[in-house]
């Protein structure tokens, strides 16, 4: 034997993260219209509000947080469906999970980049429509906080409808089904936190709760999408 | 590479009693083999007899059987990254995304296993005759050319283990000689196979066969 398998420079379960991480960045970069669709739909529906409900200011303000949030919801339910189902239809999954690493570290990659592509600039969109919906200057930072938090959440909520539902022919509505509910608390939690600044009080608990709804959707989100590919891939 | 503490009388690679059925439909059932270091297991059958779903299940894609698979003696569920750390599997989805470049593609798949570099990869794409495809996005290859771009792999990676799933359907006859020519050197290498095809093998080593119409 030549020495031929080189188990001993099996690559490192980081390096490994990094070039699923970079790959799917790649692969988003290459595909951009298909990315800056949600966004335009995030931009175009949030606009449409004071076209259609009213200009007031006043009244403006007392729906923004809610309308951002459930536009940004629906935005990323938008681009979830990039997540996995290319990977799923062209074979790179199996060789994800016959990569000699852990599965649930590849997962998290794969959502890191989702996020980054799809979640960062919704945020980065947000004061812009703030500003539209007439939202109080000083609940600016609170809502920026909120979005932070909150579209990694929804990501990674995401991944579990998405693995779930790969190997299904038609998916729309099955996903939004399976998503819409569990991310209801986020957008509870979300909604309030904006609230309670626009009326100047203290808004460290809801972040707190928050941050820790991304801690336990860190921890278990991937854990769950990555029975589901398994079973998807069956 | 064998691990030291396993003796030479255990078989690298053993299936016992497997059984499968799929949609109420028996598959294969009391399935036996053995493959050793530089054998080749040829999975003949007609169509829709299972040789996929039994490649699958060697892999540990797909868990709905009974039956044991062992890796060194220790079955395949308890040792997964070190399993799939020696295995190299190529099925019918090429696991070519259609966007990246042969070269943005193998860049993926290669440093998953193993550290690689670009020299490594532009090497496979030109002994696969690649050459001036490796920028080009895949969209825009032929099947055929697909099929290179992924058989690069075992070039790159020669995992210890290949299991290959109808290998060369898409080639042309150029690259049925190169993917031949990778066998033998694999085997030669001590290295095992475990392929469908309905292609005579040419491999200076005995072949075993298993044929699932008969099981």
């Amino acid at each position: 034997m030549t020495g031929l398998y080189r188990e001993d420079s099996r690559s490192s379960g980081l390096s490994a993260f990094s070039v699923t991480l970079k790959r799917d960045l790649l692969v988003a970069f290459k595909r951009r219209n298909d990315l800056l669709n949600p966004l335009m739909f995030f931009f175009i529906v949030v606009s449409l509000f004071p076209i259609g409900i009213t200009p007031e200011r006043g009244d403006l303000a007392e729906i923004a947080v809610g309308v951002l949030w459930v536009c940004a919801l629906l935005a990323s339910l938008l681009s979830l469906d990039n997540l996995y189902r290319s990977d799923f239809e062209d074979g790179s999954l199996e060789l994800l999970v016959l990569s000699p690493h852990s599965l649930y570290f590849m997962v998290l990659a794969k959502i890191l980049s989702h996020w980054l592509v799809s979640g960062v600039p919704l945020v980065l969109l947000s004061p812009i429509l703030g500003y539209m919906l007439a939202l109080p200057i000083e609940a600016y930072p609170t809502m920026i906080v909120t979005l932070i938090l909150g579209t990694p959440i929804l990501s990674l909520l995401g991944s579990i409808g998405v693995a779930l539902t790969v190997s299904l022919g038609s998916r729309g509505l099955i996903l939004a089904m399976i998503i819409l509910p569990m991310s209801v608390p986020v957008l509870i939690a979300g909604t309030l936190a904006v609230e309670q600044a626009v009326d100047g009080n203290p808004v460290g608990g809801h972040l707190a709760i928050m941050g820790a709804m991304l801690a336990m959707a860190i921890t278990l989100a991937p854990l769950a999408s990555v029975a589901a590919l398994r079973i998807s891939i069956d | 590479m064998r691990p030291e503490s396993v003796p030479a009388s255990v078989p690298m690679l053993s299936a016992r009693n497997l059984y499968c059925e799929r949609d109420d439909r028996l598959l294969f059932q009391s399935l036996d083999f053995d493959l050793g270091e530089g054998q080749v297991l040829q999975v003949k059958g007609s169509n829709g007899s299972g040789k996929t779903t039994l490649l699958r299940i060697l892999c540990g894609l797909h868990d709905n059987y009974q039956g044991a698979i062992n890796w060194f003696g220790m079955p395949i569920q308890r040792q997964r990254d070190d399993f799939h750390g020696s295995l190299l599997y190529l099925g019918h989805r090429v696991g070519v995304n259609r966007v990246l470049s042969p070269m943005e593609n193998l860049r993926w798949a290669c440093q998953l296993q193993a550290p690689t570099t670009d020299g490594q990869i532009s090497e496979a794409l030109e002994r696969l005759e690649l050459r001036g495809f490796e920028d080009s996005p895949c969209h825009s290859l032929s099947a055929g050319q697909k099929q290179r771009v992924s058989l690069a792999r075992l070039l790159i990676n020669p995992a210890q283990l290949w299991v290959l799933d109808e290998p060369f359907t898409t080639l042309d006859v150029h690259g049925v000689a190169v993917l031949e020519d990778l066998l033998v050197q694999h085997v030669n290498r001590g290295g095992s196979v475990v392929v469908t095809t309905h292609h005579s093998l040419a491999v200076n080593s005995e072949i075993q066969y298993l044929n699932l119409d008969t099981q």
